[in-house]
């Protein structure tokens, strides 16, 4: 700790005014703004609300009945409230869909890059460690990466064949995933291998990337072919 | 730093679903079976920890406040704790740290989380999302396709075989014929865990846990409180967190992280961690034997608890823990060191039968795997293993170990991302 911090962290805290504190100083102030709240005001009683809908055609207010959504008719319920203890869970369905507007950020060139064909890799302005999977820092020493282009041609580190999957890629199945290794690279490059079966698929195969050529701007939009 | 004792947990019956209980009921369950284990009432309590997964599952943000009100803990502290797969061993952590600090005397881990309510496959897509969404997911997200990979790494670096990661399922699915609470305790052969339907190469249906409900909650003391209330109160005598990056193409290839009993020239050529070994889990084990003063793991543990996911994940595990060598934990699956001593598996070991019993519980793989819960648990079994109290609770006392002293409990997320190593000993 440096001699500066360590004269500032010493410092007591600011000593309160002794005389008159915040609170006494605060109080008449307060009592005036109180004064002039508005007074509480009787409740009023409910009246029928004025609106004619589909909900209140015999004069009662009522919420619209929809067709959507769950339906059930006729749910069984006991008289004698104790034997709803061993009632059996009521299970709906319960749809969740959503768009995300979604940022590649400093990652953008990457995927552009794989539009146009090209596999982009970031080394480290410093220390030159290279990264297959982009990162605008280097997590070894902190500093800033350039973007370079790796070579099309690598070789599996490792793969697997899935035969069941998430459900977005179950219709996929069965896929290859490869780890690849590139000349050059410090980190690996997560893909798929197409063209090849389990029993064809090796560690240490020559694989070469091929490109998508109606690009999803997706990392899927490379892929990896025996070489 | 305050002393830190486990004195009582609780752990509800792990399925496939519980679509009759809430979460808020499921972990009640689990905290009132703890309360009643030391004669404790909720105004005993401090404060609370929630720990639990995903809210994509839960379908509910603050499930944490929600399970704080049902127990009727409102308006002490409580906060949740997230951190994947290793969320239980995280949240058990964040609890020691409310009683190392000074803040509780006596705090609740509460653990739980509910899968069923998406069938699999979407579950195994919310679980995807714990991989990077820009690099990995969209090429295939599947965590079972992750782990395979490290699988095939691991069989081709060290000449690991499919049947030795088959023997950990036989293993840990037979432990758990003794266990109520497992979701599927079951007698296989290798055989038949080779033949089960292959979901990624080379892990089948048995090599992987299954999606689960249910809760787990482990009650943290003051050495003043643990003594008032329990008579056998568990020490937690060392606590290891590691890390590692996200992606598994992101990882390096350097040196081997040495435990004490190990030397360089053990791995003058491995590259490592790679993606075969898990350096999170090293080093959360290297933090955690450390404060516990542990030399060498195979020789002062007498059991451990870790996050058997897959099976491949088990014997990687074995090597990251010190257990044995790195390289060396298919030979070690098959010397039988870690099988329970008195169980007949039906298998043929090289060596003797149960010298450090991994998963006596039946692990995820048998056990379940609720995210927030799994660590949780893995705390009560190995409590109940420490007090000599596995017959009292599960009322069966095949899973019980003679007399063990020291044991360790290891939760592990993502790709090996976060890893929590807890030890816990006799504290009486």
């Amino acid at each position: 700790m440096s001699k500066k911090i360590q004269k500032k962290a010493g410092k007591s805290p600011p000593r309160r005014p002794t005389s008159r504190n915040r609170t006494e100083t605060l109080r008449p102030a307060l009592e005036k703004a109180l004064r002039r709240m508005p007074k509480a005001k009787p409740a009023k009683r409910a009246q029928g609300v004025g609106t004619v809908s589909a909900g209140n055609l015999r004069g009662k207010v009522r919420l619209p009945e929809t067709e959507d959504g769950n339906s059930a008719f006729r749910i069984p319920f006991p008289k004698d409230l104790a034997h709803l203890d061993g009632m059996s869970p009521l299970v709906i369905r319960w749809h969740y869909e959503m768009e995300y507007l979604h940022s590649y950020a400093q990652d953008s060139p990457f995927f552009a890059g794989l539009a146009n064909g090209r596999l982009l890799g970031t080394r480290c302005i410093h220390c030159r460690y290279t990264f297959a999977t982009p990162k605008g820092h280097c997590m070894r020493c902190g500093e800033k990466t350039r973007w370079i282009e790796l070579p099309l041609k690598g070789k599996v580190h490792s793969w697997t064949t899935c035969y069941f999957g998430s459900q977005e890629f179950l219709k996929e199945t069965p896929f290859n995933l490869v780890l690849v290794e590139f000349e050059g690279a410090d980190t690996l490059l997560l893909s798929r291998l197409v063209g090849v079966g389990q029993d064809g698929i090796a560690v240490g195969m020559e694989v070469k990337a091929q490109f998508r050529r109606n690009a999803k701007l997706l990392a899927s939009d490379v892929y990896f072919v025996p070489a | 730093m305050n002393e830190v004792y486990m004195i009582a947990g609780g752990v509800t019956k792990f399925a496939k679903a519980h679509p009759e209980k809430s979460f808020q009921v499921l972990v009640k369950e689990a905290f009132d079976y703890a309360l009643g284990d030391v004669g404790m009432e909720t105004k005993d309590i401090d404060g609370s920890v929630s720990s639990y997964f995903s809210d994509h599952f839960l379908r509910q943000l603050m499930g944490g406040a929600m399970v704080q009100d049902y127990l009727g803990l409102c308006p002490k502290p409580g906060h949740r704790v997230e951190g994947g797969g290793a969320t239980g061993g995280l949240g058990f952590q964040a609890a020691w740290r409310e009683i190392a600090s000074g803040r509780m005397k006596c705090c609740a881990a509460l653990g739980w989380e509910t899968m069923a309510h998406v069938n699999t496959w979407k579950g195994n897509e919310f679980i995807a999302l714990a991989s990077d969404t820009n690099f990995d997911y969209p090429v295939g997200g599947f965590y079972t396709g992750y782990y395979a990979m490290m699988a095939v790494r691991h069989m081709h670096e060290f000449r690991t075989t499919p049947e030795q990661f088959a023997m950990v399922s036989v293993k840990n699915h037979k432990n758990a014929e003794h266990n109520p609470y497992a979701q599927y305790p079951g007698t296989y052969t290798v055989k038949e865990v080779r033949s089960a339907p292959m979901v990624s190469y080379p892990l089948t249906l048995l090599d992987i846990c299954t999606m689960s409900e249910g809760a787990a909650v482990a009650l943290l003391c003051d050495k003043d409180t643990a003594f008032s209330f329990a008579k056998r109160p568990v020490r937690i005598t060392g606590v290891g967190t590691g890390t590692d990056a996200m992606r598994m193409a992101d990882r390096p290839h350097g040196e081997v992280m040495l435990l004490p009993h190990e030397k360089k020239s053990d791995y003058a050529h491995l590259k490592y961690p790679g993606v075969h070994s898990f350096r999170a889990g090293r080093a959360a084990s290297r933090m955690a034997y450390e404060q516990a003063d542990i030399k060498n793991p195979l020789e002062e543990l007498d059991f451990v608890e870790l996050h058997d996911a897959y099976t491949s994940s088990e014997i990687q595990t074995y090597e990251d823990m010190g257990l044995c060598r790195y390289g060396e934990g298919g030979p070690f699956v098959e010397t039988g060191a870690p099988f329970m001593p008195k169980v007949r598996y039906g298998l043929e070991f090289t060596g003797e039968q149960g010298v450090v019993p991994v998963n006596p519980s039946g692990g995820l793989l048998a056990c379940g795997h609720p995210v927030g819960a799994t660590g949780l648990m893995q705390s009560v079994f190995a409590l109940w293993q420490l007090q000599g109290t596995v017959g009292k609770h599960f009322r069966d006392d095949s899973l019980q170990l003679k007399d063990p002293r020291r044991g360790a409990i290891h939760s592990h997320a993502g790709t090996g991302t976060y890893v929590a190593v807890s030890v816990l000993e006799r504290g009486w």
